[in-house]
């Protein structure tokens, strides 16, 4: 079943084209992997699918419907962005992870964000310490589970590894895909990673601004 | 005896000697600006013009409108003097949308309020000699509250970009995205009247107080005035720049709730 969909889409700054006609479906629960070399405008992609950016023209499909009929608090909490580099607010973790209750107006869930800390490997996090005595894969894995605290529909991730260590780097790759094959979350990821390119899935291929290759198979 | 006596005539005794005496201190501040090559003697001499001019113009203004005392005419001047300051704070706000429509409903309710409790208390009366310069003083400190927090807005919105785009990403709504920035913005607007609040009479005399001890009133009674002068300031520019703060975020966003390039 199609859950995203771009038709025609364009995006340019001051007359600029940054991406023109891309036109991609994609399928519910689908796992797909964006590449390209440096500057063809991936990143610009997923801020139009996160409703970031208005496209210039075209238009954007959530469940064949436009995106400009969701609220786009709604849409931004079903279809979520996860940052190249994130940055962390606040002064504590807590204040992070509490914050995705906080705009729900729900009361925060204790286990819940100690659960989706042991996810990362961070289970002896505690709640009061300051982001500012973090390490960067710690602040990545931070912005990630909040994230995912509340499941999205559509993960959209932006280089969410680049700069981790092997280890980190494979327990959330590994948390990706289980949220992805156990959870259902349709994943859309910007990625250099060699490993991360050759899993199964569907790879989009974007070169200055055009979408040259959408392959779907199992390599 | 006659000394006192001299000394009171020549306390309130400003003519047009004592203005060319001063008009030297001027010179003063050109001299050091021409040496030290700061480059302000042409801003300086514009200000001094204008000063001179405008004062004129309202010294003859307000001697008009006090002998009236019509009330009309005096909502009429109140109205003139918001309208510059929002024209004045606005100036603050650079590209900011909507910038001289939110300074002038923070200002022309913050104005309002304060000197409507004070009618009201009976602190003053409606009439010219009191509503014009209390409105004066009120608007002034209420347009540097607010361009304060203008500045403050802009800043941190160019500063804290990537975080308000990681709120907004994360399903918040403007005020949630923006809060953090808007209380900081508050709280940079109202800092000058708090700690001239608390270093009222240690550090400085304020212009009241001092006017109405140079008038030879009671110090004592003086100060009394001054007090009801931090109160008022402290309500209009908290009330101006809570307005303007909460007015002026949704122009960072456009319709689509996007944080739009500054």
């Amino acid at each position: 079943m199609l859950q995203l969909e771009t038709k025609g889409l364009n995006y340019s700054v001051d007359g600029q084209s940054i991406l023109s006609d891309i036109n991609i479906a994609i399928e519910q629960g689908s796992y797909n992997t964006i590449v390209g070399p440096s500057g063809s405008g991936k990143s610009t992609l997923l801020r139009l699918l996160a409703d970031l950016l208005t496209p210039t023209s075209g238009e954007i499909l959530l469940a064949g419907q436009s995106i400009t009929d969701f609220k786009p608090t709604q849409y931004r909490q079903r279809v979520s962005y996860c940052f190249q580099q994130p940055t962390l607010f606040g002064e504590s973790v807590g204040d992070n992870l509490v914050f995705p209750f906080e705009i729900r107006e729900l009361p925060v869930d204790e286990t819940l964000v100690k659960t989706q800390l042991a996810r990362v490997g961070l289970a002896d996090m505690p709640l009061t310490k300051k982001i500012t005595t973090l390490s960067g894969g710690e602040k990545q894995r931070i912005a990630l589970i909040r994230n995912l605290m509340f499941k999205p529909e559509i993960l959209l991730l932006d280089e969410i590894t680049t700069g981790l260590d092997e280890q980190t780097k494979a327990q959330v790759n590994g948390l990706i895909t289980q949220l992805n094959q156990e959870d259902g979350i349709t994943v859309l990821s910007i990625t250099h990673d060699t490993q991360e390119q050759q899993r199964k899935g569907r790879q989009l291929q974007i070169v200055a601004g055009c979408l040259v290759h959408a392959d779907e198979s199992s390599r | 005896m006659w000394l006192v006596v001299w000394y009171m005539q020549m306390n309130l005794a400003v003519n047009g000697l004592s203005l060319t005496f001063a008009v030297s201190l001027v010179f003063v501040a050109l001299i050091i600006s021409f040496h030290e090559k700061i480059g302000l003697e042409k801003d300086m001499l514009i200000s001094v013009g204008r000063a001179i001019v405008q004062l004129i113009i309202v010294g003859y203004l307000l001697k008009f409108i006090f002998q009236i005392n019509h009330v009309w005419i005096t909502l009429a001047m109140m109205l003139i003097i918001i309208f510059n300051a929002a024209a004045n704070a606005r100036k603050r706000a650079s590209t900011l949308r909507h910038a001289f429509s939110i300074s002038l409903i923070a200002i022309l309710t913050s104005t309002g309020v304060t000197l409507g409790l004070l009618v009201l208390s009976g602190a003053i009366k409606f009439v010219p000699s009191q509503i014009i310069p209390i409105t004066g003083m009120i608007a002034s400190n209420s347009m540097v509250a607010i361009g304060l927090s203008y500045r403050s807005m802009l800043t941190q919105f160019k500063d804290q970009r990537q975080a308000v785009l990681e709120r907004l990403a994360l399903g918040a709504s403007l005020k949630q995205a923006s809060i953090a920035i808007v209380r900081e913005s508050i709280k940079t607007g109202m800092s000058p009247t708090i700690d001239s609040a608390k270093t009222v009479g240690l550090v400085s005399l304020p212009g009241m107080m001092s006017g109405l001890i140079f008038a030879g009133v009671d110090p004592v009674k003086a100060i009394m005035y001054q007090i009801l002068v931090t109160f008022m300031l402290l309500s209009a520019t908290s009330l101006g720049s809570v307005i303007a703060c909460y007015l002026a975020y949704h122009s960072f966003y456009n319709d689509r709730e996007q944080l739009i390039d500054l």
